[in-house]
């Protein structure tokens, strides 16, 4: 996985609550065995006037001029400014990844759904939490001031403006330890194989019918 | 010092460790996989030259793009190129690691979550997980279950454990009686449009109470699938008779002296009487009509007896723009009643209710009548190959094929569209599934959330009735 130690980015405003991971990337994408590729996909139903297929050149499609990524303002960005529970509905990793493949690296969120939140730090993206008010106050200044930027550090644990505000985050120890060391976590609890074999030998006499073999 | 929840009891009961840093390993008894969120997690353990650490514990079955029609020529029925290659991958992965699947053909094979209980793959106590937010169903058994991500599915597959933090405990306590025509559906939308889509967020949620504890375990699946649309990924509801009867005689289940073992061990997964919750929500079975979702996210539901909501009377500005966008995006008008939304295909299937108690209350709606002449389709997914089997034993298809509806096979279908089964712009659906996003059931399709005997009587009529009425009016 891609570390994340400090980021400094454009950041595009998403203006809606309870963005669901169809919004973020549709089913048809998800036919794909594979990890990439999802970023030309990314918010396809708000993003294009048609309705996109798998394979098919994106560069040829009607844009959807009101939606946010598609203004010229916005191009580049990497900060994602979203309303609350972000993230809803399925557990498709998919959506992070299109998110990452996009170019974002951040999301700022009042709150986000839990297992996109979890998704999302399987993939270097840092989904940040911050008060409502302080959100609203950065969609304020996000869409008065052309160029926007924020800074995350995810070791300080602060959102710095260029207005010179710092707003502090929480993050569990353990995902900032992985995000912070591009860790991969299958390896962190591999380090555990004996306690987990031990738990499973106990288990396995307490309730031998979890297992049986199947058939 | 507090009793426990059950949720605390199955934790406990799991927790392989406990680190410094607020995180666990949690140990997994099941996990379940799917074609679609599992390709990448596979990938994963070859890149990494990795064996999964229990293959026993894992269970495939092909569902999300499988197509509805021409099943007897299994993987060739498959027009769309790209879903039969996902549908091909998982095969060849779990022949490569082992791993038993219900493939096509098999009569076994269906909606993951259908096929799990049914098979007794699902059983009270476990820890459930699968690269599925509806894993949530398997809850309704008095175990541990929830969605996610194909990382994580990874993780599984090569550890046998999941890291995890504890989430909070909430109690959904549902008292009294439930009026006739009003089901399992009812009552998780009622919930839903009563806490919100965020209402569950942290928490795991336990169903509990005298209407939870009547429902039957289709119900209580119906119940616990849809937690995920209240923010909880697990929901769960304690073990009772009910419960062990439904396992009773699964083929998975344990037998003989096992059997009895298992079923000491189950009888103690219930909440202590002094446990403490987080949080509690209340609500009076009576009250609860049945409902229909009019907008873009499941809390946005109403009584069939209400109407589409105006905007103008919310005062929040951020959920007016909500109820405006969804509205825009549906094709309503506020105030409309909701009898009077025009319909035009009806699709009664998916995880939520398609298992075969929700095809009994459909076709007893449907027998003898036709469906609307102004409907375009009206389809029915069993949710898995046994489901449908049963089905046909009691003439349920015949029932619906008199009727005018299609009987298809087995899988998720209309419920996300993967497959060919989809909404066309604009159209409007009657769905007994779980999700009414923009684009879930097809490109501009609107879908809304009802229980199966209001899909089947939507589907006789055009538009929704209330089913209690529908009785007396005239077709
Ligand atoms: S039926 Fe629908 S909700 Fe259930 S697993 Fe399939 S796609 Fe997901």
């Amino acid at each position: 996985m891609r570390a994340f130690t400090q980021h400094q980015g454009l950041v595009a405003p998403l203006d809606r609550s309870n963005v669901d991971t169809d919004m973020i990337i549709p089913k048809q994408f998800l036919k794909s065995i594979k990890r990439t590729g999802f970023g030309p996909n990314l918010f396809d139903e708000l993003r294009y006037l048609d309705e996109g297929q798998p394979g098919r050149d994106n560069s040829q499609r009607p844009l959807n001029p009101d939606f946010v990524l598609n203004q010229p303002r916005y191009q580049g960005a990497s900060v994602l400014l979203a309303r609350s529970n972000f993230g809803c509905g399925s557990s498709r990793e998919h959506a992070p990844w299109a998110l990452e493949d996009f170019g974002f690296r951040v999301i700022i969120a009042p709150s986000f759904a839990d297992i996109f939140y979890n998704n999302s730090f399987k993939n270097g993206l840092l989904p940040l939490v911050l008060d409502e008010k302080i959100v609203d106050q950065l969609f304020q200044r996000v869409e008065a001031n052309p160029g926007y930027q924020l800074t995350v550090d995810l070791e300080q644990q602060v959102v710095l403006t260029p207005e010179g505000d710092s707003f502090p985050f929480e993050v569990d120890n353990f995902r900032r330890h992985c995000l912070l060391n591009g860790l991969d976590d299958i390896g962190v609890t591999l380090e555990d194989a004996d306690n987990i074999s031990a738990f499973e030998a106990k288990r396995r006499q307490d309730a031998p019918w979890l297992f049986e073999p199947l058939s | 010092m507090s009793g426990k929840t059950l949720y605390d009891k199955l934790w406990d009961a799991h927790l392989v460790k406990q680190r410094d840093d607020g995180s666990a390993l949690i140990y997994i008894d099941r996990q379940l996989l799917h074609e679609v969120t599992s390709p990448q997690a596979f990938e994963g353990l070859r890149l990494a030259n990795r064996k999964p650490w229990r293959v026993d514990a894992n269970l495939a079955t092909t569902d999300h793009n499988v197509p509805t029609t021409g099943r007897e020529r299994g993987v060739d029925g498959i027009e769309d190129p790209v879903s039969k290659i996902q549908v091909l991958t998982l095969g060849s992965n779990c022949e490569e690691f082992g791993i038993v699947e219900y493939g096509m053909t098999d009569k076994r094979q269906g909606i993951v979550h259908v096929i799990g209980p049914e098979q007794g793959a699902t059983l009270p106590g476990m820890t459930i997980v699968c690269g599925d937010s509806h894993t949530s169903t398997h809850g309704a058994f008095g175990a541990l279950a929830h969605g996610i991500g194909t990382s994580e599915v990874e993780h599984v597959l090569a550890t046998q454990c999941l890291v995890q933090k504890k989430s909070k405990n909430m109690k959904v306590e549902v008292n009294g009686t439930l009026n006739p025509g009003v089901t399992a559906k009812d009552v998780i939308l009622a919930i839903i449009g009563k806490i919100g889509t965020a209402g569950g967020t942290g928490y795991a949620i336990e169903f509990a109470g005298s209407a939870i504890r009547s429902l039957s375990m289709e119900g209580r699946m119906t119940v616990c699938n849809m937690t995920i649309e209240a923010g909880a990924r697990a929901g769960m509801v304690a073990v009772d008779d009910t419960t062990i009867e439904y396992v009773r005689g699964r083929p998975l289940a344990p037998k003989g002296d096992q059997w009895e073992q298992a079923v000491q061990a189950w009888k103690t997964l219930q909440s202590d009487a002094d446990a403490v919750f987080d949080k509690v929500v209340t609500l009076d079975a009576a009250s609860i009509q049945p409902q229909v979702s009019w907008g873009t996210s499941p809390e946005m539901v109403t009584n069939v007896g209400g109407r589409v909501p105006d905007p103008a009377k919310e005062a929040d500005p951020i959920k007016r723009e909500g109820i405006e966008r969804a509205l825009k995006y549906m094709g309503l008008k506020p105030n409309t009643p909701i009898t009077e939304i025009r319909l035009d295909r009806v699709f009664i299937g998916s995880c939520t209710n398609a298992r075969i108690e929700d095809l009994r209350e459909a076709a007893a709606v449907v027998k003898g009548k036709t469906v609307a002449s102004s409907l375009k389709q009206a389809m029915v997914v069993p949710g898995s190959g046994l489901v449908k089997a049963q089905a046909e034993a009691e003439g349920l298809d015949k029932i619906f094929l008199a009727a005018g509806l299609e009987w298809r096979e087995p899988g998720c279908s209309m419920c996300l569209a993967m497959n060919a089964d989809k909404l066309g712009d604009g159209e409007h659906c009657a769905s007994t599934s779980n999700r009414n996003f923009e684009g879930r059931q097809g490109f501009g399709g609107r879908t809304h959330l009802v229980n199966p005997a209001m899909a089947a009587a939507a589907a006789i009529h055009g538009h929704f009735v209330d089913i209690a009425a529908a009785d007396t009016a005239a077709v």
